[in-house]
């Protein structure tokens, strides 16, 4: 079966970057603008990854993760959070916060396809 | 600015002579690329002219850098992720059973590059201070080219560099960030060494329990392959462990090695009678 990925970003232009990348990996996505949305679709589709952006409007990365983490979810996914900022400091607040791991952006398909592998997705 | 097949032919005799490299493979636009920066340097007016200095032999370094540019150095850390979890609870643990007695361990990285296949193997080791505790550990990269082997040394990579197969908790754990990159920690530094050394002469001194061999035995011709595979045995004691890339096989390339167990990428010195009957190998 094809995995799915949630690609959550307040950016279109990122949003169909990472489709088409995602999709060159087999797998089926869905997208989500800000945090809240991408609660909903958690609850909803129940994707194998969630492929988070940090800084968004409304809900930001950190905040969806605690949201998450407070989630009933059978099965909880996988979270890639995605930054420009590399930070160590950063990094940790967010692997604290329950991220499994993180990408810098801009990033490339194999550099991806390496932390999906770390994750057990790939 | 095209590169006639005449210097073509002359980079692809010097790259195997020197390396076991063939250049067969390259197309011509990827020869250009790798050698234009060193073109621009020392204003050569064509690639023509650039591999006439080359050859002139009138700077010796001049053809090292020229080979260091058509080498492909890429690699990253935990690199066939299923593979490093398949040696470490196979390969390293028949290894570790079986000396006991010594707690002695001399693992060997051959055509390590920049070093992030070598930190990976260390990560392994120092993950699991109680299994190896009492141990005495020796990593030892080894690769053909100088600046590489600089690099592996130094153990500093970038933003790129280290995202590409690390764990994030292993980066948190065993790096200290330092302005725009990573370096890596002491306590892994003090367990590797590194030091050039070209596969087609005799190996590094002293014997290897494991060989990591790893994607670039790709482009030698059959005959340097085997040949190369010979002398990595002859470093090797009789239950010794061999490592492949993902992709490779020894099969049809050598008598030297056998599959072990079964167990994907990893392989054996060819010996008459089995040591231990074969085990399942863990699913990858
Ligand atoms: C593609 S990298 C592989 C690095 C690492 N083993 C991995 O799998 O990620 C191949 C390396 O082999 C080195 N190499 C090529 N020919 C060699 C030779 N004859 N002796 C030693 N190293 C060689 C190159 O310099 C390069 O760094």
């Amino acid at each position: 079966m094809m995995k799915t990925c949630l690609v959550v970003d307040d950016s279109k232009v990122i949003r169909k970057v990472a489709r088409h990348i995602l999709e060159t990996l087999e797998f089926t996505v869905t997208e989500a603008g800000d945090g809240q949305e991408a609660l909903d679709r958690c609850r909803a589709d129940s994707p194998d990854v969630v492929l988070l952006d940090w800084n968004m409007p409304v809900m930001s990365g950190i905040e969806f993760l605690r949201a998450l983490g407070q989630e009933a979810l059978d099965h909880r996914p996988k979270v890639i959070f995605c930054t420009t900022e590399n930070g160590i400091a950063h990094i940790r607040a967010a692997i604290d916060a329950g991220a499994d791991e993180y990408v810098m952006k801009p990033f490339d398909r194999e550099t991806l396809e390496s932390k999906f592998q770390l994750v057990g997705v790939a | 600015m095209e590169i006639s097949d005449g210097s073509v032919r002359i980079l692809a005799a010097l790259l195997e002579a020197r390396t076991g490299q063939q250049l067969a493979h390259a197309r011509h636009w990827r020869i250009e690329a790798a050698l234009r920066p060193l073109m621009a340097e020392l204003q050569a007016v064509s690639m023509d002219a650039l591999i006439s200095k080359i050859v002139s032999g009138e700077n010796a370094r001049l053809s090292d850098r020229a080979i260091d540019a058509l080498l492909n150095h890429e690699t990253f850390f935990f690199r066939d992720i299923a593979s490093f979890r398949l040696l470490d609870t196979q390969g390293l643990e028949r290894i570790r059973v079986a000396r006991e007695a010594t707690r002695r361990l001399r693992i060997w990285s051959a055509g390590c590059s920049t070093g992030q296949e070598v930190y990976t193997l260390a990560m392994l080791i120092a993950d699991q201070r109680e299994r190896w505790r009492g141990w005495s550990i020796d990593i030892v990269g080894t690769d053909l080219s100088a600046q590489a082997i600089e690099r592996a040394r130094e153990g500093r990579y970038s933003q790129f560099e280290i995202q590409r197969g690390l764990p994030v908790v292993q980066m948190l754990r065993r790096f200290d960030q330092i302005e725009r990159e990573w370096q890596v920690s002491d306590d892994l530094r003090a367990m590797v060494s590194f030091r050039t050394h070209n596969l087609l002469s005799s190996p590094p001194p002293g014997m290897f329990d494991v060989v990591l061999c790893r994607n670039v035995l790709l482009y030698f011709s059959a005959e340097v392959r085997g040949l190369v595979f010979g002398r990595i045995a002859s470093a090797m004691p009789e239950d010794g462990v061999l490592m492949l890339g993902a992709g490779e096989t020894v099969m049809g390339h050598t008598d030297h090695f056998v599959s072990d167990y079964e167990c994907r990428g990893l392989y054996r010195k060819r010996i008459h009678a089995p040591l231990r009957p074969p085990v399942e190998c863990a699913a990858r």
